[in-house]
């Protein structure tokens, strides 16, 4: 149960809206809205993944979104006349989610030792070697051109087709399991487990905790929530391609736990809102405006900058991000290292020699 | 097999040997240390001996085993804690979830416990937090239980962290200088909480700085300095030995 | 056979361009332990303000003698000049204030500097490739069937030259013994009385400088520049100077042309689309494997 005593305004605020998403397209008939939203409620997903990862374990992953394009060419190649088999949708959701979270094992195990900034670094590498694997093997993927005609879900016989109106639910119901389960997680013995190894991992591993597969949970976990968005990503679309997955996905995911605050969900849930909300509706706005106005600036071309502002930005000036926690406020602040800043004396004096 | 033993344990990095050979015992419920100049390669066998190092040579013997080259999550498991030099807690962790963090160990949720939160899991949950307190409440620290480690006074920190240590219920606590940093009336009330964790049952090897400490409350003590054991024994007997006074006075040319 | 020749000489020159790059990474790793994930878009940048004096001066292909060397000379100079400063900016702006942050804050403000550069250098010269004047007039010469271009050996004797000069001053030096000396303990490098702000804002000029030049040189050896080059090539760099070891200049020109000798075979002998792939593998496999990388150190956990 939540704490009530600790709500805030903006606590009561995303309550009240969160109640009443269920009832908005009662009153908003406009397809396009909804359309709007269900791609958000994608990104939020892959956010909440993210946010196991990033925020509650301290591992900065940039190559996310090769999860994402994991979890959607799975259901991409059993469900479209790619090799003609057509599984059904359901229980191909727990089973991308699945196959994500093996390949985050897969990828994790071998490179989780690393210290953080080189654990980026490699991550990114992946999210390069992924996409350009799926470009490559022409054969399975239909190389640039991706896997097209994929299935839409079918659920008691009623089609899902191209009304946003059911995926807006499927969404909606995802997205309440994965907060719920993402909440779950924080509040237990691992989120503890994450929160100790982002602290200080050395002191964590002397308190008994295994480094490594703490933060391979983190990692195969985080994946399998990308692996849930990309079956949806990929039947709402009913294409995938490589370049869906590109570097840009994962720093625009990047950006939304930023914005909203690591390590809080419903910082999570505010940074993944807003910049949906920009990304797949204001900017498109302001070019459609502008151009009523007789001027024609594609305002989407400064999308990578706006993303790049607020990395900068809020990193150096309110790195809790917009929700933020007091806790991440002082982590972000300074080095967790208690009182005593100084390094052991004996490891000083060991020989370090340094070319530059 | 004793209880806990260092055997010819050797540990160099590059060209320097920072312990050699030393050999150290210790039987179970005793208070015993491990004193010598900065750099005397102390900590290193600290470090050792919770497998945060491999040796180069030599045997560690715990409770019937080997446990020389094992893993620290691992060396913690088998019933050995430690407090650091320079204060490793989780700094924006409150208090409680510090010693909550170091019940992990002997903790049994699985991932399934975790996601969906099950009976067992709340029910765990509960007692270990309650178990939490308790320690809290042992080291004089109960008041302070949601406040962030990083707020604390630093003699606080340096308690708390003896309290997240006994939350993995040791057999062995190693203290790595527990009374850096504390004034007299501290070090008073640290005599006595160490003395309390040895009557719980749990062993306890310290290095420290403060002779009168040290000389007060071991049963036994050894001398370090240049990562050699100069001298073992009674307090009396280290005091009066010739290579302790010289390592620490100087050679009186 | 050829093939193989070929493909080595194509590699060096790649290589060439990286390492050149891969230099600002180890120098400002070396100091302050940051990846600065914008120094490949200040690689990108040193061949846009190349383009931009050329544009300037009107010079074409034509040139010959002194007015081709005044060319070159004030091209080379202003690109590493400003590149320079932007590296110094950067410092100033991203990363300062984020010193004594966990590593984590640091790195994501260089991403977000990376994209914020590569979206102004999109918005100066539009989303496509843009040709990069011939300036330096290319001399092809052939035996048995292998081709060496004057431009590959422009590109592999700047970067050697370069490199060469870096040791001299960090090793011979009173401001490299300072850069060094802040990169082994900041804190005792202050109390003997180094300026440590000027000394890591130097470490970012010199090592963006670098980069100036690589752009140059790539813009020459490619004949084209593209507001995206700096990400993969930046991560390529980085591969290369994790592979020398981070924080050694020498490591990080060995590591660049490994890294373009791989590429170039795997290009040669495999395929043109797996060469990133082969890197980006190289990459993994060293940071597991050998993280201190061909020439570094191995440094215990800290406690």
């Amino acid at each position: 149960m939540p704490n009530w005593r600790k709500f805030r305004p903006v606590d009561w605020a995303l309550l009240v809206i969160a109640m009443f998403m269920p009832f908005l397209p009662l009153v908003d008939h406009n397809g396009g809205h909804l359309t709007v939203l269900v791609n958000a409620g994608v990104y939020m997903m892959l956010a909440i993944g993210l946010n196991i990862v990033v925020g509650f374990a301290g591992l900065l992953d940039l190559g996310y979104a090769a999860f994402f394009a994991i979890g959607s060419y799975t259901y991409a190649m059993v469900a479209s006349p790619q090799f003609g088999l057509h599984f059904s949708f359901w229980p191909m959701v727990l089973m991308s989610a699945f196959v994500a979270a093996l390949f985050g094992i897969i990828l994790g195990a071998p490179t989780l030792r690393l210290r953080g900034d080189y654990l980026a670094i490699v991550t990114l590498g992946f999210g390069e070697i992924v996409p350009q694997t799926f470009l490559n093997l022409q054969k399975f993927t239909g190389g640039p051109n991706g896997i097209s005609a994929i299935d839409q879900p079918k659920l008691f016989g009623y089609h899902f087709g191209l009304n946003p109106l059911p995926y807006y639910y499927l969404v909606l119901v995802l997205l309440a399991v994965s907060l719920f389960l993402a909440n779950n997680l924080r509040t237990s013995r691992l989120g503890r487990a994450w929160m100790a190894i982002r602290e200080d991992e050395i002191a964590a591993a002397h308190m008994g905790i295994n480094t490594t597969t703490t933060k391979l949970a983190a990692f195969s976990l985080g994946a399998s929530f990308s692996g849930l968005s990309g079956v949806v990503n990929a039947s709402l679309l009913t294409l995938v391609s490589p370049d869906q997955f590109k570097f840009n996905v994962s720093i625009t995911v990047l950006s939304m736990l930023v914005l909203g605050g690591m390590g809080s969900l419903p910082g999570v849930v505010i940074g993944s809102a807003a910049l949906s909300i920009l990304n797949f509706w204001l900017l498109p706005e302001a070019n459609n405006l502008a151009a009523m106005v007789g001027v024609h600036i594609d305002f989407t071309q400064y999308k990578f900058m706006l993303y790049g502002i607020i990395l900068v930005v809020v990193m150096l000036f309110k790195p809790e991000g917009l929700y933020g926690s007091e806790q991440r406020k002082a982590e972000l602040k300074e080095r967790g290292t208690s009182v005593a800043a100084e390094e052991n004396a004996e490891y000083e004096e060991m020989p370090r020699e340094t070319v530059l | 097999m004793s209880f806990f033993a260092l055997k010819n344990v050797t540990k160099t990095f590059g060209g320097l040997v920072a312990v050699k050979e030393v050999s150290y015992e210790i039987e179970q419920g005793h208070i015993a240390a491990m004193i010598g100049p900065n750099g005397a390669g102390k900590s290193t066998a600290f470090n050792l001996v919770t497998g945060l190092y491999v040796p180069t040579a030599g045997e560690i013997e715990f409770d019937g085993r080997s446990i020389a080259g094992n893993k620290p999550d691992y060396v913690c498991k088998l019933g050995v804690a430690r407090t650091f030099q320079n204060i490793r807690l989780f700094a924006f962790m409150s208090a409680v979830e510090n010693v909550m963090a170091g019940c992990h160990v002997r903790m049994s949720a699985m991932l399934w416990d975790s996601l969906l939160h099950t009976g067992r899991q709340k029910r765990e949950e509960r007692a270990v937090r309650e178990k939490a307190l308790d320690l809290l409440r042992f080291v004089s620290l109960d008041r302070y239980a949601d406040d962030f480690a990083h707020n604390l006074p630093y003699g606080f920190q340096r308690r708390l962290e003896i309290a997240r240590a006994l939350a993995s219920d040791p057999k062995l606590l190693l203290l790595d200088e527990p009374a850096a940093g504390m004034n007299p009336r501290e070090k008073e009330d640290l005599m006595t909480l160490i003395r309390k964790i040895r009557d719980r049952g749990i062993t306890v090897f310290l290095i420290e700085h403060d002779m009168g400490l040290v000389m007060n409350i071991s049963e036994k003590i050894a001398v370090l300095d240049h990562g050699e054991k100069i001298a073992e024994g009674t307090p009396a007997q280290v005091r009066n030995d010739a290579k302790v006074i010289e390592a620490y006075l100087g050679k009186t040319a | 056979m050829e093939l193989f020749i070929q493909q080595v000489i194509n590699g060096l020159s790649l290589g060439g361009i990286y390492a050149l790059i891969a230099l600002g990474y180890t120098m400002v790793y070396g100091i302050i332990e940051l990846i600065n994930f914008a120094h490949g878009d200040v690689y990108t940048l040193g061949s846009f303000f190349s383009l931009a004096i050329i544009g300037l001066l009107d010079a074409s292909g034509e040139l010959k003698g002194w007015p081709l060397f005044g060319v070159l000379a004030l091209t080379v100079v202003g690109a590493m000049v400003l590149c320079g400063l932007v590296g110094v900016l950067l410092e100033r702006l991203a990363y300062r204030r984020l010193r004594n942050a966990p590593r984590l804050a640091p790195l994501i403000t260089a991403i977000g500097a990376s994209f914020i550069l590569e979206n102004i250098m999109q918005l100066w010269k539009g989303p496509s490739p843009i040709p990069f004047p011939s300036v330096v007039p290319n001399v092809v010469w052939s035996f048995h069937g292998v081709n060496l271009a004057s431009n590959e050996l422009l590109v592999v004797l700047a970067a050697l030259g370069l490199m060469t000069i870096l040791q001299i001053f960090i090793y011979n030096t009173k401001l490299g013994k300072a850069m060094r000396a802040t990169a082994q303990d900041r804190d005792a490098a202050q109390l003997m009385g180094i300026n440590i702000n000027m000394t890591i804002a130097l470490t970012f000029f010199i090592g963006s400088a670098l980069a100036g030049v690589g752009g140059f040189v790539s813009g020459v050896y490619y004949g084209s520049t593209w507001f995206y080059n700096g990400f993969e090539a930046g991560l390529k760099a980085f591969t290369a100077a994790v592979l020398g070891g981070i924080g050694n200049v020498a490591g990080a020109m060995l590591g660049g042309f490994v890294i373009g000798m791989i590429e170039s075979l795997t290009a040669g002998f495999i395929s043109d689309q797996w060469a990133t792939v082969a890197v980006f593998v190289l990459l993994v496999l060293v940071l597991i494997f050998r993280p201190s990388g061909l020439l570094g150190e191995v440094l215990p956990d800290k406690v």
